[in-house]
């Protein structure tokens, strides 16, 4: 197995970068700055939603060698604003998941049956994690994901995806401009300046 | 034998709506300038049309009847590139467009004059201009909707289509829904015409068969084909359209692009 799991190399993407790092399965990388500084458009990037130039390895595998929707599903992007297409929530679940997945998220499994116009901002961006989470990534990008909870739910939604890291060796990359959060889950934070250049890397723990 | 029109019956015809026209404008309601201009190019176009096809007639000759053909669907393409909100940069509208009239009109025009009449020499102009006028005015109508439907729908849902993508889903996945809202939207007048056609309704060609002194059967099943003929050209037209549209809003590697689109 090699050491790297996710590699970054080189991504320029409209203007920004380029941006360089790797990523070690079962560890938490986070990216700080501005808004508007490109960190959405670099997870973007990463998952092959915008044009880019650069290339992005998942264990040794390049992103151009697989399909794009089989690389969306290994390495899985979840978007500050959650979307919803189908009137209820289980429309969006091809499985439904296991029961403790729920409670873990403080959900209750029954939300399944609810429609989508009556969820709060916050069920929905902890059903936007277990949808993701079905197809078993391996990376997971995360933009400002906590940004529509409560101290109480955001906890809840970092101890999962530590549990997710240390069970699933999941590996995860958060953009936040919330630098206590990042300092509390990232073993890792890079600094990002405007124009999505990386001007710092500090280690955590 | 039918009553035939002088050019002062057609002023007679035309009195009751110029005096509509004086009226609205006099009222400042704002649509008497455009319904003027309307009802000149009616005059000026079906004048032309009607010499034109006078010539085309009198010398029966394939190249002719093609080349008029070529002309409607030309000028079909135009006029669906025109009424788009969102246009596909260089040209593509226009390309995407052209391909749906024209697999309408090879289909449902062709198949009508080959296999349906049998027409002698199948390019016969006095069936197939007549024929390839209703279906494509028809199918043109479709496709115009389908297409406008499709982009402006895509642009709007960008967002739920990009999430579906990060999801895992193909770019066709991504967009089943919209296609699906295209292609009702693109069939709803014609599914419209066919329900209520006879009772609401008294189709032009019949109305014109009958007015020409034609037995109304004979009238009646002209129009079953024809409404059939128009069926299958608009939903082949479109739906060739907004599947070939659907595939050049993605590239390669499935991302929505956007970019390809641009606002009127």
């Amino acid at each position: 197995m090699s050491t790297n799991q996710l590699i970054v190399k080189n991504l320029v993407y409209g203007g920004f970068g380029p941006v360089s790092f790797g990523l070690h399965a079962g560890d938490c990388i986070g990216i700080f700055g501005e808004s508007g500084c490109g960190k959405t458009r670099l997870l973007r990037s990463i998952v092959d939603l915008d044009p880019h130039q650069g290339t992005v390895f998942l264990n040794d595998k390049d992103a151009l060698s697989m399909p794009a929707p089989l690389w969306r599903r290994r390495v899985a992007f979840l978007p500050s604003e959650s979307q919803w297409w189908c009137d209820r929530v289980a429309g969006h679940f091809a499985l439904p998941p296991e029961e403790n997945e729920f409670s873990s998220l403080g959900l209750k499994p029954e939300i399944l049956k609810a429609e989508v116009s009556h969820l709060s901002s916050g069920e929905k961006q902890r059903l936007a994690l277990l949808r993701a989470l079905i197809n078993y990534p391996s990376v997971l990008l995360l933009d400002e994901v906590t940004a529509h909870l409560d101290s109480e739910r955001a906890q809840l939604t970092e101890r999962k995806i530590a549990e997710l890291q240390s069970q699933q060796n999941l590996a995860v990359v958060w953009v936040s401009h919330n630098l206590e959060q990042l300092n509390r889950v990232c073993s890792r934070i890079l600094y990002m300046e405007q124009g999505g250049t990386i001007v710092k890397e500090e280690i955590i723990k | 034998m039918i009553i035939s029109l002088s050019w002062i019956d057609i002023l007679l015809a035309a009195l009751p709506l110029l005096i509509l026209i004086a009226l609205l404008a006099y009222m400042r309601l704002g649509v008497s300038r455009q319904l003027l201009t309307g009802a000149l190019r009616t005059l000026v176009q079906l004048s032309l049309v009607g010499a034109v096809l006078t010539a085309v007639f009198e010398n029966e000759n394939p190249l002719w009847t093609i080349g008029f053909s070529m002309v409607m669907i030309c000028a079909g393409t135009y006029e669906v590139t025109r009424r788009q909100n969102r246009k596909f940069l260089a040209g593509w509208s226009a390309a995407l467009s052209l391909i749906g009239l024209l697999s309408a009109a090879v289909l449902s025009t062709g198949y009508a004059l080959m296999v349906v009449l049998d027409v002698d020499p199948w390019w016969k102009p006095q069936y197939a201009i007549p024929l390839l006028g209703m279906i494509l005015g028809n199918t043109m109508n479709g496709v115009s909707l389908g297409l406008n439907t499709l982009t402006n729908g895509v642009w709007q849902q960008r967002a739920v289509i990009e999430n579906r993508l990060a999801l895992g889903q193909s770019a066709q996945e991504s967009v089943r829904d919209i296609k699906r809202d295209c292609l009702r939207n693109a069939l709803t007048p014609i599914m419209n015409s066919l329900a209520v056609c006879g009772v609401v309704s008294l189709p032009g060609m019949m109305t014109g068969q009958i007015l020409a002194g034609n037995d109304p059967q004979v009238a009646a099943r002209y129009q079953m084909m024809i409404m059939y003929l128009i069926g299958t050209g608009c939903a082949a037209g479109c739906l060739v359209t907004v599947s070939l549209a659907s595939h050049r809003l993605f590239d390669k590697r499935d991302r929505l692009r956007l970019d390809r689109l641009v606002l009127k």
